[in-house]
């Protein structure tokens, strides 16, 4: 089996590990400023003051 | 609540507790000359109570139809009542060990009630049992409301609810036996943690059943805090707990790791047991309940999710800022301090995002002390985050690690964030499931809210302040270079300090007593009149019946 020493780690953590961290931020960003989703969270915000308490069906 | 069960789910359910009966006598067996026999007891005994409850209504009438046009609320009740059970359990071992402290001859010589064997009673008692209950209790309310959907069956609601706490059973009383596997937050052994497994994955199937099943397109944030807890505890969980048992008739396993690797697993459990546990779930619970009792929208949506994925995503990697100055590689030691002041940023996002929408709103906060609590444990949530991160950064930690001040730390959070935003929580779900207009006593609620606050503000205090000169007297130097104080010494001078900290446990626990009260007459009070129920429900028109 290959040995992972501290050195490998270390440089995985911070190449690999930064643009995983960078990228999912990003990521995240689109989804929450995406235009499209405007509409479906500003109804999320409201749906809880929802007085109906039955199930759709 | 049997009677609201058919009678194909009562057969289900009465061969699922027939099987954790046969499971528990093989394990009491196995175990005979073992403690582990007394916990395959335990087992039987429970599946046997569960297994007459069912007998005894096995023949009743098949439940009405339009029982499937409701939400199915009878787990939840039977939940928010265990809830509170393990709280006023969970608080009083607490309130013993806080006196055991300051005063040790109260451990009565008895091995059961030693320091070693109570602290994780307490632990598990409000963690687990009061804490777990009131997050199963409020995630099965909040996925149907927010799904617009019923569970999708009644049984694996009362598997997860039942099965949940007897893992709690188990844990508390082989403490009290001697059985543990000396992880912090993770003490019960393996059959326990196997248990706890299974009951685990049946409760996130049963959460992303419901979502499947939801009616609204987009899934309230909520849902997501909760699904991250119920998602990371199960990884977290089974990663911890990998063990070997010394034989299937043993209580004894032994850690799948060791020495440093050990350490560092044991507190990626840890601090992401806090992280997801006592924070991701309890954030779900805010989201929810908080615009609920305000009658106002949360203030910022998308803040709310950008703080979702900064915080299940930046936890994770913050565990080793507990093993500072040990044998743990220093980068990792930098890694985590690291992410755990970034951490700060989506904790401040959440709680911020809590208190602008109350902003507008004071007049309501000044009345209702439900909501009172919602906003105060907002406030010791943004507090206990600040703290965490500056306690993380290494040159900080070396003063406060082994000191009284991570124990005020944890319980600004436990008692400040997690314990008022349950009660705040508690106070608005209990009305509503059993269809009252308001809690038996708003005074009592009040009081409730006064002591809680006393009392974490007395605790708090009185462990900054020992924590602090802790740590400053156990790195005195005089001039010869030895220390200037003796560990007994530093240890006199914490005493006031720890009768303080009683005191403080005294007036929570005394809070939660008298809501406790407050809950149990709110059930017993006579449903509201059908003519006053529109007035309660807050709609200006009046219901019709039937509808």
């Amino acid at each position: 089996m290959m040995d992972i020493d501290h050195e490998t780690l270390v440089a995985l953590a911070k190449s690999w590990g930064l643009f995983y961290l960078i990228a999912l931020s990003i990521g995240v960003l689109v989804y929450t400023f995406w235009p499209g989703n405007r509409k479906r969270f500003a109804r999320a915000k409201l749906i809880v003051l929802d007085k109906e308490d039955r199930p759709w069906r | 609540m049997i009677a609201g069960l058919t009678a194909t789910e009562r057969q289900i359910g009465l061969v699922l507790a027939g099987l954790v009966t046969l499971m528990g006598a093989a394990l009491g067996i196995a175990g005979r000359n073992d403690v582990l026999g007394y916990q395959g007891l335990l087992i039987v005994v429970f599946g046997a109570l569960v297994m007459i409850a069912l007998l005894r209504n096995l023949d009743a009438p098949e439940p009405d139809e339009s029982r499937l046009a409701e939400y199915y609320d009878d787990p939840i009740r039977f939940g928010i009542v265990l809830t509170m059970l393990w709280a006023i359990f969970g608080m009083f071992v607490g309130l013993w060990v806080a006196a055991l402290l300051a005063w040790p001859e109260l451990t009565f010589d008895a091995a059961w009630a030693s320091f070693g064997r109570l602290r994780p009673a307490h632990t598990t008692g409000v963690i687990f049992g009061f804490g777990g209950n009131a997050l199963i209790a409020t995630s099965l309310h909040v996925v149907q409301r927010t799904s617009r959907a019923r569970l999708p069956d009644q049984v694996s609601p009362w598997f997860v609810l039942l099965g949940y706490n007897l893992f709690c059973l188990l844990a508390v009383t082989g403490y009290f036996a001697g059985i543990t596997q000396s992880k912090e937050y993770a003490e019960p052994e393996w059959y326990a943690d196997l248990w706890l497994v299974i009951v685990w994955v049946a409760y996130f199937a049963l959460y992303i059943r419901t979502l499947a099943r939801r009616k609204e397109p987009h899934i309230y944030v909520a849902n997501w805090y909760y699904m991250a807890f119920i998602l990371v505890v199960a990884v977290l969980h089974i990663v911890n707990n990998l063990a070997v048992p010394v034989s299937f008739g043993s209580a004894k396993a032994y850690s799948a790791f060791s020495g440093v690797q050990d350490a560092m697993t044991q507190w990626w459990y840890g601090h992401n047991a806090v992280a997801f546990f006592l924070t991701a779930g309890f954030l779900g619970m805010m989201y929810y309940y908080l615009p609920k009792r305000a009658e106002r929208p949360i203030y910022s949506y998308r803040l709310s999710i950008i703080s979702f994925w900064g915080i299940t995503f930046m936890y994770m990697w913050a565990g080793s800022h507990h093993l500072h100055y040990t044998a743990l590689p220093h980068w990792v030691q930098t890694l985590g301090m690291t992410f755990s002041v970034v951490l700060l940023v989506p904790s401040w996002a959440s709680a911020a995002n809590a208190l602008l929408t109350l902003n507008g709103a004071w007049h309501k906060v000044r009345d209702d002390a439900t909501l009172r609590f919602m906003m105060v444990a907002a406030v010791f949530y943004g507090l206990s985050t600040f703290e965490g991160s500056f306690l993380a950064i290494r040159a900080v930690n070396s003063l406060s690690h082994y000191t009284d001040w991570t124990v005020g730390h944890v319980h600004a959070g436990a008692l400040g964030w997690v314990a008022m935003i349950t009660f705040g929580a508690l106070y608005t779900l209990t009305p509503a499931m059993w269809k009252r207009a308001r809690m038996y006593s708003n005074t009592l609620v009040e009081v409730h809210f006064w002591c809680a606050v006393i009392g974490t503000l007395i605790y708090v205090f009185a462990m900054w302040n020992s924590g602090i000169i802790q740590g400053l007297m156990w790195r005195t130097y005089n001039d010869s270079g030895t220390l200037t104080y003796s560990f007994i010494e530093s240890l006199v001078a914490m005493h006031p300090y720890y009768i303080a900290r009683t005191l403080g446990g005294l007036f929570f626990l005394a809070g939660a007593a008298v809501g406790t009260y407050n809950i149990f007459m709110t059930i017993r009070h006579e449903p509201l009149p059908l003519s006053r129920r529109a007035e309660a429900l807050g709609t200006d028109r009046p219901l019709v019946p039937g509808e």
